[in-house]
């Protein structure tokens, strides 16, 4: 038990982002602190990927001339996961715009205050 | 030389976005006009591609020439080109309506461009991740264009869309990221393959296919993740709603449809039968509840948003149970419930902006008013009863014999049972349109000039009375046609059924 914590607590990390990420996304009632709980939350995923493509003494996948070398490190989940990230940041820019707009339509960002102007319009 | 276009069909719309902020730049009326030219050319090229893929059987490209299962590898058969080119056509046939209806500018059909693209990308893909960046892709684009409203309320009816939508495409990505730890690869042949020799009982591939199923049923909206669609639909502008209830989930249910049996295989259900027998429930909830709920409804958007929550549990049962009737009967709903949906909502704008009724009960003594609106929109929601010849019936029948063939009566029931459900929300609405004495909003347009805003138009444009009785015509031809559809899938059908 205590060697698979030692060795494989990057999981447990995962886990306690997802965990925090979808927490604050249904408990806070601030959009912006929403948003930040969906970022969390991605990247308890990113990390997953990222501990998956670890290797104990794995190599970069630069074949020499020649070949031979190895054991080499998968570098698809590190793409994979590049390309989640910049998914990410624009998810987050066009959900920070619509923040705005909400703000500037409303004058609120909180969840509770826009229920209570919205049943009023 | 066709196996080169198979990746044009996602760089065409791509190019057409950038196109259309290079004439933005030039002139205002520019960015219309390009998109439209740039849709024909999809549509055309779609209708090309895809009657090769039927008739030659499957294209496939490599794209960069990095072969296959390494690199990312680009597939049109016999489903994907039906899809793809249902995504070519509706968006060429609602951006005739969004030219009238649009909040204008170069970033509208900007969006416009980038979520067809995403959807067609989400049609052609053969691998996994792919597939999702092209789901946050379409995803990204139906966020801007549903708050392009440019209302307080359209911006928080995106927000609330995208928290979902980037939830559920995070679950699928976790999904796939399952599958790769699993087998280590992303191409959906190869992962048939491969997640058949790790095991249909590993917890991997079991917990992917948990993911991945409530991913794509988030993005598909059926009952219970569907709370962000009726806002989305309801306060996204009157073209938008059209354009992303005709396609957006009926692409998502697609994926689904392509995950089930392209990546899993029928032998995954075999194996684990409880997988089968929970997506089923879930739809029939799905089915049930959302019917209940549309019944509930007095907006008629609304009530069109909760009626696609029923109508898209009976695409995902047909797909669950598996038979190949019950599988083509999906199918054919789902393209069916793209045209007919996508009409009601190009009626329900074109009658706001005639009139101002967006409730139910403002609907009545319509038909008298506007006979030709009004009766096509009683073709196209009698259509999606499913009376017969009309697509609707066609479709609930292929699900309902498959459902039977299967043995699973209850579901057979329930499939029947919607069709009422489907009536007794509709039949509301049509009643209104043609037997009740006029309501005040309709009575205002036919004293005419008495109307308190004043510039709303007598008559209907002549452009979307063509596009509303379009839709009811190919309803009806479709639901004709069935049979021609089922010749023509029947060798997709058995590769996706082996």
């Amino acid at each position: 038990m205590i060697e698979l914590i030692a060795t494989k607590y990057t999981y447990l990390v995962v886990v306690a982002l997802l965990a925090i990420g979808a927490y604050v996304m249904i408990e806070s009632d601030n959009f912006v602190k929403k948003i930040i709980g969906l970022n969390v939350f991605q990247t308890g995923i990113f990390v997953f990927f990222i501990s998956a493509a670890f290797h104990t003494a794995g190599e970069s996948p630069v074949v020499q001339s020649g070949g031979g070398g190895g054991p080499f490190v998968s570098p698809l989940p590190h793409v994979l996961i590049l390309t989640a990230i910049v998914v990410g940041v624009s998810l987050t820019a066009v959900a920070l715009g619509l923040v705005v707009r909400i703000y500037e339509s409303y004058g609120t960002i909180n969840e509770d205050t826009l229920k209570e102007v919205l049943a009023n319009d | 030389m066709t196996e080169t276009l198979v990746a044009s069909l996602v760089a065409i719309p791509l190019l057409g976005a950038l196109l259309v902020v290079a004439s933005g730049l030039v002139s205002e009326r520019g960015p219309p006009v390009v998109a439209a030219a740039v849709l024909a050319v999809q549509t055309a090229l779609a209708g090309w591609v895809g009657s090769r893929a039927i008739v030659d059987g499957s294209l496939s490209n490599e794209v960069g020439g990095f072969v296959a299962p390494y690199g990312i590898e680009l597939v049109v058969d016999g489903l994907s080109a039906v899809v793809v080119a249902l995504v070519a056509a509706v968006s060429l046939a609602v951006l005739a309506y969004a030219v009238r209806d649009d909040p204008g500018g170069t970033a509208f059909y900007t969006e416009y461009l980038l979520l067809v693209t995403g959807l067609s990308g989400m049609c052609v893909t053969a691998d996994v991740f792919n597939l999702y960046v092209f789901l946050e892709i379409s995803g990204l684009a139906t966020y801007a264009l549903v708050a392009s409203a440019g209302t307080g309320r359209s911006a928080v009816a995106a927000l609330k869309y995208l928290l979902f939508g980037t939830v559920a495409a995070s679950l699928y990505l976790l999904g796939v990221g399952y599958a790769l730890v699993a087998t280590g690869t992303l191409n959906m042949a190869h992962l048939a393959v491969e997640l058949a020799r790790v095991g249909y009982d590993s917890p991997l591939v079991l917990a992917s296919f948990g993911f991945i199923v409530v991913g794509l049923a988030t993005k598909t909206a059926l009952f219970p993740l569907h709370t962000w669609q009726p806002d989305a639909y309801d306060d996204s502008p009157d073209s938008v709603s059209a354009l992303i209830a005709a396609l957006v989930s009926t692409v998502a249910a697609y994926a689904l449809l392509r995950i089930l049996y392209t990546v899993y295989t029928p032998a995954f259900f075999e194996a684990v039968p409880v997988a089968r027998d929970a997506l089923v429930a879930f739809a029939c909830v799905s089915i049930v509840v959302g019917s209940v709920l549309a019944v509930a409804q007095s907006e008629v958007k609304r009530m069109l948003a909760y009626s696609s929550v029923s109508q898209y549990g009976l695409v995902v049962v047909g797909l669950a149970i598996g038979t190949r009737a019950a599988v083509f009967g999906a199918i054919v709903h789902l393209v069916g419930h793209a045209i007919m949906k996508g009409g009601l909502f190009v009626a329900a704008g074109t009658i706001d902006d005639l009139t101002g009724a967006t409730t139910v009960d403002e609907y009545a003594g319509l038909a008298d008013r506007f006979p030709v609106v009004g009766g096509a929109s009683a073709v196209l929601m009698l259509a999606m009863v499913g009376v017969p010849p009309a697509v609707g019936f066609a479709g609930k029948w292929y699900i309902a014999l498959g459902a039977v063939r299967a043995g699973t009566w209850p579901v057979a029931v329930v499939v029947f049972a919607s069709t009422l459900l489907t009536l007794a929300y509709f039949a509301i609405l049509v009643e209104r349109m043609f037997v009740a004495p006029a309501s005040a909003s309709v009575q205002a347009t036919t004293d005419g000039g008495t109307d308190a805003e004043g510039d709303r138009p007598s008559r209907p444009a002549p452009a979307l009375v063509a596009l509303i009785v379009g839709a009811a015509v190919v309803a009806l031809v479709l639901g004709v046609a069935v049979t021609d559809l089922q010749t023509a899938l029947e060798p997709t059908l058995d590769t996706l059924l082996s």
